[in-house]
């Protein structure tokens, strides 16, 4: 029975991974710029209009696609909507507990969210049916399985893999209503951008923190790169700061792994 | 002389079974890491994973009972598990349906042994297809046991029905909402005690009891493929080994 | 009187093991005049007895195990430290500094949130919680080494008779191992290479726990270990 006991850090396990981390290897053998396996699957279900399944060692998410019809926001009446929602199921560890959306779940949808946007990975503007009444409304939900640290990174990708995976069923606009039709077609995706998380632990930088490795960070940074190399999103986290030169070397690790996570695709 | 033969009509359902028909089952457990006990089952379309947790600790800690640990149960379903989508916050249903959970699952666990705590298990819906809450039983039955927890036995779950006249086995998601019974059940074969019986729609005495003999074949059958999920685990790492 | 299975088979609650009389042993249970298994393992049948070894089972404990946890909270006079039990287990000042609790004792600088415990059962109260004493050799604050973990059922066989098992392992990678009925491992080596040799055996000897023939592979597996260390 593993403990339930919410957010104290063993100080064994913080004293025992910095020591490792100090060493250029980690508690799992790996070294600091080597990410664990990475399997990605999709077309895993049938009444999604998109889904993949992707896992990062044993850090297990789920991502569904589902366009349907909607009403554009004020401010954008001529655009599609695009929503990212993260539910940190309590089966994914034993202190996820059933509730309303945690503070890091939130953090979790909006920082994917801000990748998919930043990219402009869909055309908005052609997701558009009748300006200011219908328009396609594409929900990207990430459902967390299994937690083993790596989140962002996991759900990135699960989102892209998903996105590209997905056949929405087309409306035809009839006068001043739409008409669903019997056809579909691939929903169009421009970029395709990659999360890279990595940990500052002491003096040292790692990417694909496990569960325990993130315990016992000092600090995170999150970068989300295009195709193109170029940077869509950042988010940095943790009590500690980076120096510029560790920032430098963040930005050129990121670039490479990057092209590595996105050969999954 | 006209030939009047007597017609026997094949009843061939909206997926093509027979009445009396299951569909396809697999179950797999020890699917999720991080849990104490988990199993993953697709019943038909239906695609549902279940994780349990505990015993253990009970918070907060005034709602535990003191000689027995609680069996919370949760039934969740994922957004896109459904077309059209749906909201991630739990419905009344939902919290029906964990109810019953709890109801089918009781029975079977050894609560006593654990004073003050809680096991906690969590269904998650990835795709429904009808029939979900039976799937559910069937997968948390099996984590359960996944999880070490002292139990009497299995439980095994399916839902009957009648559509069009006729009585039906596992009811799909089609058959749920235009047929004229439904009777979710849920059974320990071991024990042959009926833990969950719940009805929806009209049926005659007989039919009733019609549908219950079928429900309990049906849960037979389901029992087997559990049984196996489970000895499937160690089984193969016995192969493995063989060098 | 009759048996349903063959020693060693595979069994799963519910299961039929014997109808008549005879000694219940652990994981199984009485009804109705028959004797079912409570827990999936394999059944052992001995001339009095009927038994399952469970293959999954949580952590029952009992007086005098000698266990690995991490305090969770501080409460007057006591610590509650986490153990893998169904509660919390307790212990009490008096257990831990050999002295009558007084109210000028700064508890947290004894032991705080967080801080990792090899401790002893010394009894369970009459609500089943587990009493702790980290009095005695051996036993008290760990401050080196890390943790793993391991499934309760298979403790006995990493173990094994008289303590072959982890004597094995502990000479043959040079780590301290300290071993918790509660499933939880501490490690402590001089070399990384050491403890990484340490771990690897442990989780062989999970996966192949019931599976016999075992002390004969873990010997092999520490052998081809060590002659892939040389060769490095």
């Amino acid at each position: 029975m593993m403990s339930s006991n919410v957010g104290i850090v063993s100080r064994l396990k913080k004293r025992k991974i910095n020591e490792v981390v100090a060493t250029g290897k980690r508690m799992d053998g790996r070294g600091l710029e080597d990410h664990r396996e990475i399997v990605v699957k999709t077309g895993v279900l049938e009444k999604a209009e998109g889904s993949a399944e992707v896992r990062f060692g044993d850090t297990w998410v789920l991502a569904g696609v589902k366009v349907g019809l909607g009403h554009p926001f004020e401010d954008t009446p001529d655009k599609g909507v695009l929503m990212c929602n993260a539910e940190y199921t309590p089966v994914a560890h034993p202190t996820f507990e059933p509730g309303p959306p945690r503070e890091d779940s939130i953090e979790l949808a909006r920082v994917v969210d801000r990748g998919l946007r930043s990219a402009k990975v869909l055309e908005l503007d052609k997701l558009n049916l009748i300006t200011g009444k219908h328009v396609y409304m594409v929900f990207v939900d990430l459902y967390v399985l299994n937690y083993g640290g790596n989140l962002i990174d996991c759900s990135a990708l699960a989102a892209i893999a998903a996105l590209k995976n997905t056949k929405m069923r087309i409306y035809k606009v009839k006068g001043d209503q739409v008409e669903l039709t019997k056809r579909t077609k691939a929903l169009k995706i421009t970029k395709e951008p990659v999360a890279v998380t990595m940990v500052k632990i002491g003096d040292s930088i790692l990417v694909d923190p496990t569960a325990d490795e993130e315990e016992v960070r000092d600090a995170r940074l999150t970068i989300t790169l295009d195709e193109d190399g170029n940077i869509c999103t950042i988010q940095k986290t943790g009590t500690e700061g980076f120096t510029t030169d560790e920032l430098k070397k963040a930005v050129e690790l990121t670039t490479r792994k990057a092209a590595e996570y996105r050969k999954h695709l | 002389m006209s030939k009047r033969k007597k017609k026997k009509k094949t009843t061939k359902r909206y997926d093509g079974r027979k009445p009396d028909e299951l569909r396809p089952i697999k179950i797999e457990s020890g699917v999720l890491p991080n849990a104490d006990g988990s199993a993953y089952i697709e019943m038909g379309r239906n695609k549902i994973v279940v994780g349990v947790f505990g015993p253990r600790e009970m918070h907060p800690r005034r709602l535990s009972k003191p000689n027995r640990a609680t069996l919370r149960c949760r039934y969740h379903m994922a957004p896109f598990s459904v077309d059209p989508r749906r909201s991630p916050a739990p419905s009344r249903r939902d919290n029906e349906i964990s109810m019953v959970m709890r109801y089918a699952l009781e029975p079977a666990v050894f609560l006593e042994r654990y004073p003050r705590a809680a096991i906690d298990v969590y269904a998650e819906i990835l795709e429904a297809d009808g029939g979900t809450r039976t799937a559910c039983v069937n997968a948390a039955s099996v984590a359960l046991v996944d999880a070490g927890i002292p139990m009497r036995g299995l439980v095994s779950s399916c839902a009957v029905g009648k559509i069009d006249g006729n009585i039906i086995l596992d009811l799909g998601d089609y058959e749920d909402k235009e047929g004229q019974a439904d009777l979710p059940v849920a059974y320990m074969p071991k024990m042959e005690k009926v833990t969950l019986l719940q009805m929806d729609g009209i049926l005659t005495v007989q039919e009733f009891e019609e549908c219950l003999n079928l429900a309990i074949d049906g849960c037979n059958q389901i029992y087997e493929i559990q049984r196996e999920a489970l000895k499937k685990k160690y089984g193969l790492e016995e192969q493995e080994s063989d060098e | 009187m009759s048996t349903r299975f063959e020693n060693r088979d595979l069994v799963i609650p519910g299961d039929v093991l014997f109808e008549g009389r005879i000694r219940t042993g652990d994981n199984t249970y009485r009804h109705e005049g028959k004797i079912s298994a409570s827990r999936v393992g394999l059944v052992n049948y001995s001339r009095e007895m009927v038994s399952v070894i469970a293959l999954e089972a949580g952590f029952s404990p009992l007086s005098g195990d000698l266990v690995i946890g991490d305090v969770a909270d501080i409460e007057l006079g006591r610590w509650l430290v986490d153990i893998d039990t169904s509660t919390n287990a307790i212990l009490n000042v008096p257990d831990a500094i050999d002295a009558p609790f007084r109210s000028d004792i700064v508890m947290p600088d004894i032991l705080d949130v967080g801080d990792t415990i090899v401790a002893k059962i010394v009894d369970m109260d009459r609500r089943k919680t587990p009493i702790l004493g980290i009095l005695g050799r051996g036993l008290g604050k760990v401050n080196e080494g890390f943790i793993i973990r391991l499934t309760p059922s298979k403790i006995p066989r990493l173990i094994g008779k008289r303590g072959s098992m982890v004597n094995m392992i502990l000479n043959q990678t040079g780590c301290e191992i300290v071993i918790g009925q509660n499933g939880r491992i501490l490690i402590n080596g001089r070399t990384r290479e050491q403890e990484e040799m340490a771990v690897s055996v442990i989780r062989k000897v999970e996966r192949e726990a019931h599976i016999s023939g075992l002390t004969n592979r873990v010997q092999e597996y520490l052998k081809i270990l060590k002659e892939e260390k040389k060769n490095e």
